[in-house]
């Protein structure tokens, strides 16, 4: 699934890597830990979090991840922007809380390590 | 007695997060300069910087603690404050048996082992950013066992702190003290001692937050009395 496809579905606000958004989502991937993420985190992953931290775009560009989705309408901080900026990392922010978008993203046919 | 100025928590090029800039003969001289009598070594989850520390700031008559930033398998930054070389050499062993993981310097940053010149001795391949196997309560007792001072670090940031991870401190953990990197002290803290330190990761952030103690001496075992407010020892503007 493309990237601005699902930006559009879900009214994602998109704060950095705009110009990436035509790249292709392979699945979802939903935690708040970052070593959790390191460890199951897969290529082309769509990364669902609360966490702000500019380790987000690290643990993002070592498993090269499609994009990364803060919920509940968090805004990254100020150097994990300037990062993301840097690395061509889309990071989106949506509205809604973990549970609802995840919902969502699975009824526009989005599917997670286990399908 | 006297008042002593400390910043309890300082990163050094070991750690990928900090500039490379804060090699331990750059930061002691930025230490010295901003007025501080005494400062900790801590970076994430290593230690092999504290030896050049210490050396290097004996030149200048500027106290050293050596300590770790543990990252508990909660994600949990908890500072290991210790009293000689032995226990931090041994909390270093412990911690990386733990961490597991290679560093990936092009995502995450290098992680240079220097000596007191500031001459690079290596790098560490451990991926020092992970998270230890050790959980919140582990570490302390961990830290405890090594005979050193543990510490919830920068309580008052959104991310990798007792309160984002938790959301209050665990009344029943025996913490030695709580550290603000701002200055918002949540209300669940009141009890313990509080530290207010830099977190620095880069020079000119050194001694930008600090503790002023009324010590005899600038040791850790004199911080200890302080932090109980023991025989005349205290921390100040508490």
């Amino acid at each position: 699934m493309n990237l601005q496809q699902i930006v559009n579905e879900l009214a994602l606000q998109v704060r950095s890597g705009r110009s990436a958004l035509n790249r292709e989502v392979r699945r979802g991937y939903a935690s708040d830990l970052m070593s959790d993420v390191i460890a199951h985190g897969q290529e082309g992953d769509l990364w669902v979090t609360l966490h702000g931290h500019q380790n987000v775009v690290a643990v993002a560009a070592m498993k090269e991840l499609a994009a990364v989705v803060l919920v509940n309408g968090r805004e990254p901080e100020p150097d994990t922007l300037a990062k993301a900026g840097e690395q061509g990392l889309p990071l989106l922010v949506s509205e809604l809380p973990a549970f609802e978008l995840i919902g969502r993203l699975h009824r526009l046919g989005l599917r997670g390590i286990a399908g | 007695m006297r008042t002593l100025r400390a910043d309890l928590h300082i990163h050094t090029c070991l750690s990928p997060c900090a500039e490379l800039e804060m090699t331990p003969r750059a930061l002691v001289s930025r230490a010295c300069s901003v007025g501080l009598d005494l400062i900790a070594i801590c970076d994430h989850n290593s230690a092999e910087n504290v030896k050049a520390a210490r050396r290097c700031a004996q030149e200048r008559g500027l106290a050293v603690i050596g300590g770790m930033e543990v990252t508990t398998r909660e994600e949990i930054h908890v500072l290991g404050l210790f009293h000689d070389q032995e226990a931090v050499d041994g909390a270093q062993e412990l911690v990386h048996a733990a961490l597991h993981g290679e560093n990936d310097p092009v995502a995450f940053g290098e992680q240079l082992i220097v000596d007191e010149y500031d001459e690079l001795i290596g790098q560490t391949s451990k991926l020092l950013i992970g998270a230890t196997d050790f959980s919140l309560e582990e570490t302390v007792e961990h830290i405890h066992r090594l005979g050193g001072v543990a510490v919830a670090a920068h309580i008052d940031r959104p991310s990798f702190s007792l309160i984002s991870q938790v959301g209050f401190v665990p009344p029943d953990l025996p913490l030695d003290a709580v550290e603000l990197c701002y200055d918002e002290l949540p209300p669940s803290a009141a009890g313990l001692p509080v530290l207010r330190s830099s977190d620095a990761h880069r020079l000119e952030e050194i001694g930008r937050h600090s503790t002023r103690f009324l010590v005899e001496a600038a040791t850790l075992a004199e911080l200890e009395l302080a932090f109980r407010g023991s025989n005349g020892r205290r921390i100040l503007d508490q």
